[in-house]
């Protein structure tokens, strides 16, 4: 098993997990959890993608690219977070209420 | 004239002049109105010096701050790009005219209004301009993020929630992509499009990155059933937020999308490209026929007009399968021309319904009583967006749906051609029940309180424009035609028509 | 005469336009005027009723004498938006030019003192503007374009009242008009696809495409007759009609008489002649079943009329019946039977505006709306039921009036084309005619009047205001003079004569 191979299956695992997580938990913290392990899962495919051939140099492109999907992903989770304190102190709920039912 | 500036420079202002005018609402709050407003206005200069040069010089690539690609950031225009810079410099000129005298009455709402909608423009001109892939993810994830925090703007809970699933919906959109991202980089080494289009090979890496960016792009853009998010989304929202997420968010993961096929996927062979088309105009069909539905069965103004929007979105879709074939060049003009259409007329419509939600205090379709008489330059407004949402003659959606019928007739579609002629009708009966609504008496007489002339005359003029459009036809085609966007794809020309990479746009692959 | 239209003189541009602006910029202007701005409203209407008359009356004298007026707009490739004036819309234009002036006349005088008059107005002038422009549409795109204008620009007039009837009967005009709209389109671009033009052409642009797509060409011909049946009341397709009639009265003399039922059956006209050529649409064999449709949509509008005690709802019915003599005569193959269809649209517009006025004359005078409520009403409104008989007679068809005038050609051309029913169609109607017309006329002036009427206003020593007298006295007068002096220069009939003439049955 080459160390490309690990790298891929470990990523894809944890989108898959992620993903999971997402539709299946309620619990809106917990959702925002399951999107940042998507992400990281997909920042290992990125990374440990980027060296196509044994020995080889590593890409540096892709390790900025990484960098760059942290910093967003950083952000979008502090929005998240944000608007999660602001529902909960309109509604008193953590997670997500059918539409149209707070008119 | 002479034009003080190049291409070029006009390309980095469409980026760095609303990004600076965010920074400076942020910071001088007092003053964001006119900060704002003079940003719209030297945007709207600048797209126009933009499409000048393009006119002029063919289509644009500058390599920003001399850092060539793919550490650089590239920034390319083309006659696509050039067309949605510019349905996004009208809108939002429309939209921050409308703004001042909307917050005047929510002001805690207009300290973050700006900040956040320059933030949004910033994004949208990004993308348009973007020239690979991950810069292409970068503004996704910041038209987003900007968007989902406008949609919360109100703070009230329906709002939030709305807001919140918007977020989640959009995050997964672009994770998808991203990973579409990682797998062709995998495979290709690179992420520049013009490169990725030389290079692309049918296959698995290939198949998987496309289902990938489809499936991200297809929930952004709301196509049914990914629809689900986008009617509380854009019925909760402040009324210049609702105009601006139903007229030119969801356009910009369109237009990846578009680009994405157009210059790397639709010169693949193979299963998935062949199938592919034909189940995105299904889907199509379906929003177009399920939304005029949900829409007239709505009682609600802005929810009527949300779900008007998910109906829209599906006639974009309509192209796909019509394309690939004689007449298919035919198709994407005419998408394109209803997606401009769409953008003007459905800024102008959400901006009426928040005109009329100041008049009435509600929105309540069954009470509008008189808003006909009381309110003639709003209701003008609305009505007139309405006639291009219809597809009625003379109006932009009319030389839309005219070029998409005739390549439906021309290839033998009558299944599609059927879903324009329908959606259509069932568009005139959701927008002739508001109008009808608006033209009769309720039994008890509603009061009415005074609307600010700017803000029914932005919506206004923005309705002409939808109007006006269906005269402009002759002078978009040139527009359009700059760098070939619509052209046919690498596979089918061959790679020796690429001579250098420099001077030729990323589409034409 | 033996001239052709590709006449030699420089194409006039400006005058399509001028016609066009001559009620669009009134109507735009009015719709920013204050309700109590009664005279400068007033003035705007009638100077850009009459400029209309005299620029119209201008290209009647032009085209006569074979100058040609063109107007080109470049709308989409390879299609432009053509306002031409040939003599079939001089036709048109000169009958909703003549009956706009006239109508906005009464519609002064009938709104007095009600609410929301700009709106109306503005409406109205647009109305007029759609209808000239689909008089002068040079291809079928054109005609379209204006088409649906007319539908958006009818529509607040139908439900002007603002009252919850006007609007369902609002939503069931827009259900028609919308539906027929989107076949109107269907056929429209399916046709162009197929030939590749849509510019109206003397004996049609269609006959190259015959041999290979024969059944396409008949699907498209169904799709497009339906879509302006719709507006032309065929059944059917007509019960938008009587049902639109809770709109006033100088709106149902506009639907009936100049704007929206003419359109239609103007829009017929031009399918036939101008699209397909009667002679191709003959050979398609269209002709005969729209010629059934025809008769039967006479026979049963009439049939209906007679069961209407509402007065308008019986005239309503009568037009579903009068129109489709226009479209029978196009549809029998035959000059005679184009003659007796064209004159058709002009003497039916004239006589039907004259009975609508008169209903909307008791309406607004004595609260008259049912046919029950008519005894002795010649007596307090002798004049008005005077120009009423003038009309009732001229639908009947009785000589010297101008309804006699369309019937001999219908009947004529039916004889010529070799088939003897429209004959029998048309000597029912007359009776059927007579028997919903007459008995009105029978308790107006022979039954001795109530003791009060049902609402009535003072207007002094006159029967009723004279705005709204003077038109409905000028166009029972009209449609007296068209049929006595027929065969004079300029009258609809030697018009229509000059039509099919020049444009389809040339040696």
């Amino acid at each position: 098993m080459t160390s490309v191979l690990v790298f891929a299956l470990a990523g894809v695992g944890l989108i898959v997990l992620g993903f999971y997580a997402l539709l299946v938990q309620r619990h809106l913290l917990r959702k925002v959890l399951a999107f940042n392990v998507i992400s990281s899962g997909i920042f290992l495919l990125l990374a440990g993608l980027a060296r196509r051939a044994p020995g080889a140099e590593p890409d540096p492109v892709p390790q900025a690219m990484v960098l760059t999907g942290i910093v967003v992903a950083v952000a979008a989770t502090a929005l998240a977070l944000a608007m999660i304190q602001a529902l909960r102190a309109a509604t008193g709920r953590t997670w997500l209420g059918d539409d149209g039912d707070e008119e | 004239m002479p034009m003080p500036l190049s291409g070029a420079e006009w390309a980095a202002a469409l980026v760095f002049v609303p990004l600076l005018a965010a920074l400076a609402c942020f910071l001088v709050p007092r003053a964001a109105n006119w900060l704002g407003l003079l940003a719209a206005t030297l945007i709207l200069f600048a797209t126009l010096g933009l499409v000048r040069g393009l006119l002029g010089d063919g289509p644009l690539r500058v390599a920003v701050g001399a850092w060539a690609a793919p550490l650089g950031i590239d920034l390319v225009a083309d006659g696509l790009s050039a067309v949605l810079l510019l349905m996004t410099a009208l809108v939002g000129l429309g939209v921050s005219a409308f703004a001042p005298a909307y917050f005047a009455e929510h002001s805690e709402q207009r300290r973050w209004f700006w900040p956040l909608w320059l933030l949004l423009w910033t994004a949208l001109n990004g993308l348009y301009l973007a020239a690979d892939l991950f810069n292409l993810y970068v503004m996704l994830e910041l038209l987003g993020l900007s968007a989902a925090a406008l949609t919360a703007l109100s703070g009230s809970a329906t709002a939030l929630n709305a807001a919140m699933r918007y977020l989640f919906v959009s995050l997964l959109g672009s994770a998808a992509y991203l990973l579409g991202v990682a797998l062709l980089y995998h495979g290709y080494g690179t992420v520049d499009m013009v490169l990725l289009g030389e290079r692309l090979e049918a296959g698995a890496v290939a198949s998987a990155a496309l289902l990938a960016m489809v499936a991200g792009l297809l929930l952004k853009t709301a196509l049914w059933p990914f629809h689900f998010w986008l009617a509380p989304a854009h019925g909760s929202a402040p009324a210049p937020v609702s105009a601006l997420l139903s007229a030119l968010v969801i356009k910009a993961s369109f237009y990846l999308l578009l680009r994405l096929w157009l210059a790397l996927f639709s010169g693949l062979a193979g299963l998935l490209p062949t199938l592919l088309p034909e189940l995105l105009g299904l889907l199509g069909a379906a929003a177009i026929l399920w939304g005029s539905v949900q829409a007239l069965r709505q009682r609600r103004l802005k929810l009527l007009i949300a779900y008007s929007t998910v109906a829209q979105v599906g006639y974009l879709f309509l192209a796909f399968p019509l394309t690939g074939v004689q007449a298919g060049e035919i198709a994407w003009r005419a998408v394109l021309y209803l997606a401009l259409a769409h953008g003007l007329a459905k800024a102008a419509m959400f901006l009426s319904a928040g005109g009329l939600l100041r008049f009435a205090g509600h929105d309540r379709i069954a009470d509008l009583d008189r808003a006909a008489q009381r309110l003639p330059l709003t209701l003008t407004a609305f009505v007139l967006g309405g006639v291009s949402i219809m597809g009625l003659p003379p109006s932009g959606g009319f030389i839309g749906k005219w070029l998409l019928l005739e390549a439906a007739f021309t290839q033998g579609r009558w299944g599609l051609a059927l879903v324009v002629l329908v959606g259509g009708i069932l568009a005139a009966g959701y927008v002739f029940k508001v109008i009808g609504y608006a033209f009769t008496a309720t039994k008890i007489a509603q009061e009415g309180e005074a609307v600010p002339l700017a803000m029914q005359w932005s919506a206004l003029l923005l309705a002409f424009g939808a109007i006006l459009l269906g005269f402009a036809a002759p002078w978009f085609w040139p527009l359009l035609e700059v760098g070939a966007p619509f052209a046919a794809p690498l596979a089918e020309i061959g790679t020796e028509a690429i001579a250098e990479v420099g001077a030729v746009s990323e589409a034409a692959p | 005469m033996t001239p052709t239209i590709e006449a030699t003189m420089p194409a006039n541009a400006w005058l399509p336009l001028l016609v066009l602006a001559s009620s669009l910029l009134p109507g735009l202007v009015i719709f920013f005027l204050a309700e109590r701005r009664y005279w400068t409203r007033t003035l705007l209407n009638l100077t850009g009723a009459l400029i209309k008359l005299a620029l119209v009356s201008a290209m009647l004298w032009g085209v006569f004498h074979q100058q040609q007026y063109e107007a080109n707009l470049p709308l989409l490739p390879g299609l432009d938006l053509v306002l031409r004036v040939r003599p079939l819309s001089l036709l048109f234009l000169v009958l909703s030019a003549g009956l706009w002036l006239l109508t906005t006349l009464y519609a002064i005088g009938y709104l007095e003192d009600s609410p929301n008059r700009s709106r109306f107005f503005g409406f109205f002038s647009l109305c007029v503007t759609a209808t000239v422009g689909v008089a002068m549409a040079g291809n079928l795109l054109t005609f379209l374009l204006f088409f649906e204008l007319l539908t958006l620009t009818t529509y607040p007039l139908v439900v002007h009242r603002g009252t919850e009837e006007a609007r369902r009967a609002g939503q069931v005009y827009l259900a028609h008009t919308v539906i027929a709209g989107a076949l109107l389109l269907a056929g429209t671009v399916w046709l162009y696809t197929l030939v590749g033009t849509l510019t109206f052409a003397t004996r049609g642009f269609v006959a190259d495409a015959v041999d290979s797509h024969r059944w396409s060409l008949v699907a498209i011909f169904v799709l497009l007759i339906i879509g302006v049946g719709v507006k032309a009341a065929l059944v059917p397709l007509h019960s938008w009609l009587p049902r639109a009639m809770v709109a006033p009265a100088p709106v149902s003399a506009l639907l009936h008489a100049v704007a929206v039922v003419k359109a239609g059956a103007f829009g017929i006209v031009l399918i036939v002649y101008d699209v397909f050529g009667v002679e191709v649409a003959a050979e398609l064999g269209v002709t005969g079943p729209l010629a059934l449709v025809a008769a039967f949509t006479i026979l049963y509008g009439s049939t209906r009329a007679l069961f209407q005690d509402d007065l308008k709802r019986r005239l309503a019915f009568s037009t579903v019946s009068q129109v489709s003599y226009i479209v029978l005569g196009v549809a029998i193959v035959g000059p005679l039977a184009t003659v007796g269809g064209l004159v058709h649209l002009v003497h039916q517009g004239v006589m039907k505006i004259t009975l609508f006025f008169c209903a909307g004359n008791l309406a607004e005078t004595l609260g008259i709306h049912k046919v029950s409520e008519m005894n002795g009403v010649g007596q307090r409104m002798p004049w008005t039921m005077v120009a009423f008989t003038i009309g009732v007679f001229g639908m009947i068809g009785l000589p010297p009036m101008a309804g006699f005038i369309s019937k001999w050609y219908l009947g004529l051309g039916g004889l010529e084309a070799g088939v003897h029913w429209p004959l029998f169609v048309l000597a029912g109607s007359s009776l059927l005619n007579a028997a919903y017309f007459l008995p009105i006329l029978y308790r107006a002036w022979f039954r001795e009047p109530p003791a009060a009427w049902p609402e009535e206003r003072d207007f002094g020593a006159q029967e009723t205001a004279w705005l709204l007298l003077l038109p409905t006295l000028i166009t029972a007068a009209l449609s007296l003079l068209m049929g006595l002096f027929a065969s004079m220069p300029f009258t609809p009939l030697e018009w229509a004569r000059l039509i099919a003439e020049r444009e389809f049955y040339r040696p």
